[in-house]
């Protein structure tokens, strides 16, 4: 039984009719089929109720005769049946199903990164001028040792752990192949790799024409271990055990067999057209000590050349974990804040479970400073991480670097329109139909990518001269350099930040 | 460490598990194709890390996670193997006289395992296969709960030779969440002990091949009389959906 959608259409396509020649661009991008020729009057059409917002035929329209505006259409006014609330009833009304969705959680929860402001020197010190003076944001990451200790002829003695070095502290966060395309890992690997930072394979397996990136590769050990065999942990500079992810705390993943395809099957070694089931958690991990287990398992894998880092989504007792993890033999954090996007994820889960990313940072650093074991793991954190200065609040904040996994997808030409899920993003990056996919080119990708950093770098450099400190390194865990606008005491507090004018 | 001519020997007795195996790393680097590890004492990880055939024999009770993303090498243990025996194994063999805890053969992705006796809790859990690799797993007597759970691919065989007349295996929730590969159960279960993704097959001519060829190298290692083996009727579990959870989700 088909039913008929009572879904009113999200946008509305206007076609300018004096500028449209016809020439169907905008119906070859469309991969949600909103664009068609009407043969009967000779013009191109276009169905709204397909449109989701991305802009791809917006962008691509030679003349530029299209727009997309946000339907006009409107409910009665209330604050509790709000559009979106009627409209996922009416979707599983249709379906029965858990409504799945795309990216990072889009609702309004506070945004701390706009609550906090940086510092600058005023007369009684002086700024330094990033454009004369040398600017340190070189990071290194990998357990530290708890003391150093030098012999009589000025040599280290102490042995250090392994360290992974980062020209620029933000690094490309976990998306795998299968979940994105071949050619966005291209262009990530290639970024990474010109910039001198890290890239992450996400938990799909390395492609091998990417074996040669390795160096710049962070490869992921997730539960479903798709595609995880010695040469692969062998060809990173960092293994990360993912535990789990901001999107999606708490959950499996399910690349849904149409992603699977003949390359993707290869990649990850399972049937083609199956679905690719990471469960909930990693059935060789219930507890700290089997963490431990498995963090010591990837150690005598790559012979304790590489450090381990591990991932958690940031929920409520972060704190108390992130002190297991480093306590378990962990090198590296990650913390994944609620705003962390994803491929798919079920809508309740992105959007109401979690902690925000900066609550969590503050508070795992703090525990971490306590227990007097920050040291020995780097601390990285992502999740909405949208510009360089939300890159410069969080080191003040106790990071040590940072991923971003949506800015660079925009940088790649996402336009957050949440239909990743749908495995048809019109920009070719969130799928892996070939048609689709050759839209992006790794030359120019790899390209807008390493811009991204090199402006994200110049801008920190710029912030830290203002500070008046000349490396990262002075930043790092410094929240004098910080001030809350607009936070109570207790947010404040959890912080460890100061209110501005105090 | 003493060396004869073929056999390398390594005492394990008070050794930490990183010593012992970066010894066990360096012979087999160097050309040992034979290795015994004696007094062994629960050090974890014996066989990560070797990418090359060779013979190691364990005597005593190795520590979890033996043979953990091992590539190549047949480990022959003479005890029982602990949790996580064949851990995200790619190539290889581990052949266990006694049992093996829980996790055997997790996201194994080749590789052949053989357990004399019982296993644990979801053993055989997230197998997979490709192309040629094809895991597999033989347990000479039961296993616990959650046997095959969410299996993508490889055999699993469940001989109940340890079973007394008329007792049965107990596990349940057998091949929850299983979307590939196949498990092989000598003597029948309930329906209540199976997951839902999970349904019973018919046994083709191509599957009591398989299942004899594999009975027959049980035997090779653990002694039995194949034949008789045989008698008892098997049972084939087969997911019933290649996308078990593709109709959770609304677009």
């Amino acid at each position: 039984m088909t039913v008929k959608t009572y879904l009113p259409p999200r946008f509305v396509v206007e076609r300018d009719p004096e500028r449209c020649i016809k020439c169907e661009v905008c119906i070859n991008q469309c991969s949600f089929d909103t664009h068609y020729y009407d043969w009967d009057d000779d013009e191109v059409q276009s169905r709204s109720g397909n449109c989701v917002g991305c802009h791809r035929c917006v962008v691509f329209c030679p003349t530029g005769a299209l727009n997309i505006k946000k339907s006009p259409l409107d409910y009665r006014d209330n604050y509790n049946w709000r559009p979106e609330v009627i409209e996922d009833i009416i979707k599983q009304a249709e379906s029965g199903g858990m409504l799945l969705t795309g990216m990072g959680n889009d609702k309004a929860h506070r945004i701390y990164w706009d609550h906090l402001v940086l510092n600058a020197s005023q007369v009684t010190n002086p700024s330094i001028d990033p454009l004369r003076e040398p600017m340190e944001l070189t990071t290194y990451l990998g357990r530290k040792p708890d003391q150093v200790v030098i012999d009589s002829s000025c040599s280290l003695e102490t042995v250090l752990a392994p360290q992974v070095r980062l020209d620029v502290p933000v690094m490309f966060a976990a998306m795998s192949y299968g979940a994105v395309s071949i050619n966005v890992h291209e262009s990530l690997a290639r970024a990474a790799t010109e910039m001198g930072t890290m890239w992450n394979t996400g938990e799909g397996g390395l492609h091998p024409t990417l074996y040669k990136y390795g160096k710049n590769t962070i490869v992921q050990v997730a539960s479903g271990r798709f595609g995880v065999h010695a040469e692969y942990l062998g060809a990173g500079g960092i293994v990360e055990i993912k535990i789990g992810q901001g999107a999606k705390p708490g959950i499996g993943g399910h690349l849904p067999g149409e992603k699977v395809s003949a390359e993707v099957s290869s990649t990850r070694m399972i049937p083609m057209g199956t679905d690719a089931l990471s469960p909930a958690p990693q059935h060789d991990i219930y507890s700290i000590e089997d963490l431990s287990q498995l963090i010591y398992a990837l150690k005598e894998a790559t012979l304790y050349e590489k450090p381990i880092s591990v991932k958690i989504a940031a929920v409520h007792n972060a704190a108390a974990i992130a002190s297991g993890m480093v306590r378990a033999g962990a090198d590296i954090i990650v913390l994944d804040g609620i705003r962390g996007a994803t491929g798919a994820a079920p809508k309740v889960i992105r959007d109401n479970v979690g902690i925000p990313i900066e609550m969590a940072l503050a508070a795992v650093d703090t525990r971490l400073r306590q227990e007097g074991i920050r040291n020995r793991a780097s601390v990285v954190v992502s999740g909405g991480i949208r510009n360089s200065a939300d890159v410069a609040k969080a080191i003040a904040l106790g990071a040590d670097a940072v991923y971003i996994g949506t800015a660079a997808l925009i940088a790649l030409g996402c336009t957050v329109c949440q239909q990743c899920h749908t495995g048809k993003c019109a920009w070719g990056i969130c799928t892996t139909d070939l048609s689709l996919t050759k839209r992006v080119n790794p030359d120019i990708g790899a390209r807008r990518l390493a811009n991204l950093l090199r402006g994200w770098s110049l801008e920190i450099k710029d912030m830290l001269g203002g500070l008046g400190v000349n490396a990262l390194e002075s930043l790092r865990g410094n929240r004098l350099h910080l001030r809350g606008v607009g936070l109570t005491d207790t947010e404040l507090n959890i912080l460890g930040v100061r209110a501005a004018g105090d | 460490m003493t060396q004869t001519e073929k056999v390398a020997r390594i005492d394990a007795a008070g050794i930490y598990y990183r010593d012992l195996n970066a010894r066990l790393r360096e012979m087999v680097n160097n050309g040992a194709s034979q290795v015994e590890l004696v007094n062994v004492c629960g050090q974890r990880y014996i066989g990560t890390n070797l990418n090359r055939p060779a013979e190691i024999a364990i005597y005593g009770t190795p520590g979890n996670d033996l043979g953990a993303f091992m590539d190549g090498p047949r480990i022959t243990v003479h005890g029982n193997a602990q949790d996580g025996c064949g851990n995200t194994m790619n190539n290889g063999e581990i052949i266990v006289h006694g049992h093996a805890g829980d996790i055997t053969g997790l996201s194994a992705r080749g590789g052949r395992i053989f357990v004399r006796d019982d296993v644990g809790y979801r053993a055989g859990i997230h197998m997979k296969e490709y192309g040629e690799k094809k895991p597999v797993l033989v347990i000479g007597g039961t296993a616990q709960d959650f046997f095959g759970e969410y299996m993508a691919g490889g055999a699993v065989v469940l001989l109940g030779l340890n079973l007394k007349e008329g007792e049965r295996h107990r596990a349940k929730f057998i091949g929850t969440g299983m979307h590939g590969g196949v498990i092989y159960l000598r003597g029948s279960v309930d329906s209540y002990q199976l997951g839902r993704e999970v349904g019973g097959a018919t046994l083709e001519e191509e599957d009591f091949n398989t299942i004899r060829k594999l009975v027959n190298e049980y035997a090779g290692y653990f002694g039995g009389d194949v034949d008789e083996i045989m008698k008892l009727p098997f049972t084939k579990l087969v997911p019933l959906y290649l996308r078990p959870y593709g109709r959770l989700y609304t677009p």
